[in-house]
């Protein structure tokens, strides 16, 4: 199965699954006064439950193997992931989510230059007399950009202090 | 008219205007250049600046000189690295970079500078005269017309989406309404499809949305692919900026035609930047004789002048239904469009009675931005390329940095990260397969707003009969199912053809 399939497949219950909870578990929970209204907050995900079931249904049916050709040389071919970097971005992915955490609890600066000082070492700089005060100085400025000058909050330090 | 353009100018001269536009075209520049980064990503990033400021003019403003900036600075990168920012100015690199490595960057850069200028200055004129009667005609329109408009608007980008993709992109653009209807519904505040998620109550932030789809997976395929952030030590040293005077007559005809078509192509929703610029390099390539189209693809100048004059041009040309008709026609302006919702402007006829002011003065900064990237980029291009000698290791991190202080703080909210990580994965995964991104953003932006005049059509005539009870509604909705149904119908045509050749032979 191709991964335009599987995606459309996907897209297919989804569709399936909304109209569900639109035409069913939405119709149910209506109040008494609304039965005889014409516009309902299910009204269009139902025209769009329908939509969706039937444009899926056709990806599915259209999508399939691709002719080697095909393939534009500039994008990523998903079926050779393995000669990309995918362990540099997994780990991108996981200080992205690191940095989500700990965004509030350790403060803006401390979280931006471990991120900043992270990304570089997962993509393999180990300078880290340059690293370390690049980082610094970037969450820094951009922490006085977005409090001082554009008077957004942004917490600077951890909990504690 | 005349009227509204002195407002235009009051307005748009005042000195923190003027600051703006300079600041959002270098702005632009500097960003647009690194690969990954294309206008959608910087004016998404740029949005809580937007807002911060408050003043709409002064944000639309800000905002729109970003815009042509980024531009600019994505045919700069095509130019000098061959590699494009955003698929608008991929057809630049085509002659751009053999002209590059034949050692005329400079003379590339000025060519596409001075391109850029006209077709942008060109479609700013046609603007203003096609803007202000289009929306005399749109004030005409009722919720149902509305609902029909963007239900062609959302097929027309379907229909663009090139061969063997319009279900594709007819099924993003589904997705992306689904999205919408996340949060509340029009009418009605109670919430719906939240599973019980505080956060999803509000619905989905489309910055956050437009980060994941389009700045998340550009930097992910910068990391798994690390021969596209390859910049090859170019952006050194650029010489000789001027061009001959038999160079400019030979491109003043192609800037010309490429100027109006530009416009008109970027007027259609779905058809923007990047469909004016392709179709404006293929048809010069079949305009130029002999030798001159041998030349193409090898450094021409013509070939460059083309899509740039009608990338330009149908950039300014994607803002006339944006402004008339409140409809984006691409996903950048379908962002710029978020914007003035949170800056409390709803763009659309009335915006011209209303708001004069902001119409006018988005209007003037477009010919300010432009003369602003003539004069002041240009010779300033020299150093900005410098930025490409920064090496990936720093790269990359600082794009996904700037991808999640997009989408912090604008809601000040960490679980937005957490969203946009989980989104961002599922959009690169979809990108592997093909599917076309934009058009699910534009779902999703004119989700809220199609819902709202298709329940107020539905209230004024009791049910749906105002589909076909309203004779504009009707032509609309049916030009709508034509435009799905086009390009399949064009294959099977294509199909015929080929097979009766085929057996006459």
């Amino acid at each position: 199965m191709t991964l335009d399939r599987a995606i459309s497949g996907l897209f297919l219950l989804l569709c399936m699954v909304y109209g569900y909870t639109a035409f069913v578990t939405m119709e149910a929970n209506l109040l008494p006064f609304e039965l005889n209204m014409t516009f309902l907050p299910n009204t269009m995900p139902k025209w769009l439950s329908v939509l969706g079931v039937i444009v899926g249904f056709v990806v599915v049916v259209q999508s399939g193997p691709k002719a080697a050709e095909e393939i534009d040389p500039g994008e990523i071919d998903y079926r050779n992931l393995r000669q990309y970097k995918l362990g540099q971005a997994f780990l991108l992915l996981a200080l992205m989510v690191a940095y989500a955490l700990l965004l509030r609890p350790i403060g803006f600066l401390f979280a931006t230059t471990l991120f900043l000082a992270g990304g570089g070492i997962i993509l393999g700089e180990r300078r880290f007399l340059v690293l370390i005060p690049v980082a610094l100085f970037t969450a820094f400025t951009i922490w006085y950009l977005v409090q001082e000058v554009l008077g957004i909050f942004l917490r600077p330090w951890p909990w504690f202090i | 008219m005349l009227e509204g353009l002195l407002l235009g100018l009051e307005t748009a001269f005042s000195l923190q205007n003027l600051l703006m536009v300079v600041a959002g075209c270098l702005i632009g520049t500097f960003i647009g250049m690194l690969p990954g980064l294309g206008p959608m990503s910087i004016i998404a990033i740029m949005i809580p600046v937007a807002i911060k400021i408050g003043d709409p003019s002064t944000a639309l403003i800000l905002l729109a000189g970003v815009y042509y900036g980024a531009i600019f600075g994505g045919s700069t990168s095509s130019i000098l690295i061959n590699a494009p920012g955003i698929a608008g100015t991929v057809a630049t690199a085509f002659d751009g970079y053999p002209m590059a490595r034949k050692g005329q960057a400079g003379k590339a850069l000025t060519i596409a500078a001075i391109s850029s200028f006209i077709g942008g200055t060109v479609g700013v004129i046609l603007l203003m005269g096609f803007a202000p009667a289009l929306a005399n005609v749109a004030l005409l329109f009722h919720s149902a017309e509305y609902f029909a408009l963007m239900i062609v608007g959302l097929s027309a980008i379907a229909a663009f989406a090139g061969t063997g993709q319009v279900a594709k992109a007819l099924m993003m653009t589904v997705l992306g309404l689904i999205l919408a209807t996340l949060g509340e519904s029009a009418q009605f505040n109670a919430p719906r499809f939240t599973m019980g998620i505080l956060d999803l109550q509000s619905g989905i932030s489309f910055i956050t949305l437009a980060m994941a789809l389009f700045a998340l997976p550009e930097a992910l395929y910068l990391v798994l692919d690390p021969k596209r952030s390859n910049t090859g030590g170019a952006g050194g040293e650029i010489k000789d900026l001027r061009i001959t005077k038999a160079e400019a007559k030979k491109i003043a005809p192609v800037i010309a035609r490429q100027s109006i078509q530009g416009f008109l192509i970027g007027v259609m929703p779905g058809a923007g930047a990047t469909i004016a610029s392709f179709l404006g390099y293929a048809v010069e390539r079949n305009l130029a004789k002999g030798e001159e189209r041998a030349e193409f693809g090898k450094g021409s100048i013509k070939g460059l002048a083309a899509p740039e004059t009608a990338n330009n041009a149908a950039c300014t040309g994607s803002f006339v239904p944006l402004l008339t008709l409140g409809i984006p026609g691409s996903g950048t302006t379908a962002i710029l469009l978020g914007a003035l919702i949170a800056l409390n402007v709803t763009p659309g006829p009335r915006l011209m009675v209303d708001n004069p002011s902001i119409f006018w003065a988005v209007i003037i900064s477009m010919y300010i931005g432009n003369v602003v990237l003539l004069i002041l980029n240009l010779p300033l291009i020299p150093y900005i390329a410098k930025l490409l000698l920064v090496p990936r290791i720093y790269l990359i991190p600082f794009i996904l940095f700037f991808t999640m202080m997009g989408s912090y703080i604008g809601q000040n909210n960490a679980t937005e990260l957490l969203m946009l990580t989980g989104m961002g994965i599922l959009a690169t995964i979809m990108r592997f397969a093909g599917f076309p991104l934009p058009p699910m953003l534009i779902g999703f932006i004119l989700g809220q707003m199609l819902e709202d005049n298709f329940s107020r059509a539905m209230n004024l005539t009791d049910g749906i009969s105002f589909m076909w009870e309203r004779p504009m509604t009707a032509v609309l909705l049916a030009t709508a199912v034509i435009l799905i149904f086009l390009p399949s119908i064009r294959k099977q045509l294509a199909a015929l053809k080929r097979r009766g050749v085929a057996d006459g032979d």
